[in-house]
């Protein structure tokens, strides 16, 4: 088909689309004026029933806590699927560059004064950051996810900042696939409670704290605290899996 | 009410001028920068929408991690053509 | 329907069709992977528009008591599993990206569709 008849068929199709888009929203209540039950239902709910007063975080992990797994699973096969494809070519190359220049502890390149000092003085920042927004997650705007990636930036803060040495140190790739595997099981087993206690999977049977502190939200608390292991791991691994050439690359170099 | 209603209405028309602009900016390096400031206008939204939570996880992700593997994968893929240059030049140099 | 209560469904339909021209028109995987980005986001401000109450606060009751008119949490919930879902998806988009350009040597999407027969 030449390059003509296809720019047409693709503008037809387009046109197509954005038209049933804008068809359907015709239909549709104006912005601002929210008519459905289902937000004044649950948000008193959430509330009341399920101690969190971050009522998105309780329908994400409370009421549609099986969507949320299905989500998790997601990102747990995108980070293995992005493992295993940028793994296959690596394998030849990674022995020989690793056992040399491990045996000649040859330094790396060092980074400037400035990108040295503001990273390693934002990393405590990060890490202070990214728990509370982790644990914080049923009582204000947070939760796992956001938090996950904030930890999750700070290997590769320190990876930018100093050296290659001292990222495979505090992330070795060992324990980042077994946090990862842990973050993603741990959700299962907290779920797994309802069914142990007799009801439904992923039930909230835990004991509900107090609205308002750290402890209100009951199973919510802990799902927070898998998908925030489970997303930071994810991340690093995804960085991980494209830094890792890049990291060999300079250890070649210096031969 | 009246100035969030009128600072909505600029964020989306600010979007709808950025969004064009990301998809017409071909070269992928660019491109990255521009998809950062489209999500952090983005996020911008979300949060005169009263989406907090929303807000969050769009700066956090489309601000950082984003363009972060955008230029990770642009990396990986300049070191192999750059290493693929240099054992074409060593062959032909060889032979 | 007034401008204001139709905008971002419009803003939806027009983002939606310049990612979808960037996807079909792209000569390069990654501009590509991007351009699905801005897909996704169209739907992000579909989903924002639905919920949103005028005048309405946060659904977050940390400071005020849980009968005030809040918007619609339950749409937020989607679309915060969602931008995670995104990035992993385009990282997953970017590692085939790379691996095409192992094997066809050029990151331009026509270099790779030769069928022969």
């Amino acid at each position: 088909m030449s390059g003509g008849a296809r720019a047409v068929l693709a503008g037809l199709g387009i046109a197509g689309v954005v038209f049933v888009i804008l068809w359907g929203a015709v239909d549709l209540p104006a912005v601002g004026h929210y008519l459905g039950p289902y937000g004044d239902v649950v948000t008193p709910l959430a509330v009341f029933a399920r101690h969190s007063t971050d009522a998105v975080s309780a329908v994400n992990f409370d009421f549609r806590g099986i969507d949320t797994l299905g989500e998790e699973f997601i990102l747990f096969t995108s980070v293995l699927g992005v493992t295993l494809l940028l793994r296959q070519s690596e394998e030849g190359a990674k022995g020989e560059g690793e056992s040399e220049d491990r045996a000649q502890g040859r330094p790396t390149p060092s980074t400037g004064d400035a990108v040295r000092s503001f990273g390693s003085g934002m990393v405590g920042l990060l890490v202070l950051f990214g728990t509370y927004m982790v644990t914080h997650g049923t009582v204000t705007p947070g939760g796992g996810f956001q938090g996950g990636v904030i930890l999750a930036t700070v290997p590769l803060l320190v990876y930018l900042s100093s050296s290659a040495e001292i990222f495979e140190r505090i992330a070795p790739r060992r324990l980042v696939e077994a946090g990862e595997s842990a973050g993603a099981f741990g959700y299962v087993l907290v779920g797994l409670f309802g069914v142990i206690a007799g009801v439904e999977f992923l039930r909230n049977v835990v004991p509900l704290g107090k609205t308002g502190t750290l402890t209100g939200g009951g199973t919510t608390v802990l799902l927070n605290l898998t998908v925030g292991l489970e997303v930071a791991t994810g991340f690093v691994l995804l960085m991980l899996a494209f830094v890792d050439e890049a990291l060999q690359r300079r250890r070649r170099a210096q031969r | 009410m009246a100035l969030t209603v009128a600072l909505q209405l600029v964020a989306l028309c600010l979007l709808a001028v950025l969004g064009p602009g990301v998809v017409l900016t071909r070269d992928p390096v660019r491109q990255a920068i521009a998809v950062s400031f489209f999500g952090l206008v983005l996020a911008a939204t979300f949060f005169l929408f009263r989406a907090p939570d929303v807000a969050l996880s769009q700066l956090v992700i489309g601000a950082v991690a984003l363009p972060l593997m955008i230029l990770l994968a642009l990396t990986k893929v300049k070191n192999r053509e750059a290493e693929q240059a240099q054992t074409k030049q060593a062959e032909e140099g060889g032979s | 329907m007034s401008v204001y209560g139709f905008l971002p469904y419009a803003l939806t339909a027009w983002l939606f069709g310049w990612g979808l021209y960037g996807i079909v028109s792209s000569r390069n995987w990654v501009h590509l992977c991007i351009c699905l980005a801005i897909v996704q986001s169209s739907t992000y401000v579909l989903l924002l528009g639905i919920g949103y109450r005028l005048g309405a606060a946060a659904p977050v009751f940390a400071q005020f008591s849980a009968s005030t008119a809040a918007v619609d949490p339950v749409v937020q919930a989607l679309m915060l599993t969602d931008i995670v879902v995104e990035a992993t998806v385009v990282a997953l988009l970017l590692a085939l990206a790379v691996r095409a350009h192992q094997s066809t040597g050029s990151l331009d999407p026509s270099a790779s569709c030769e069928m022969r027969g």
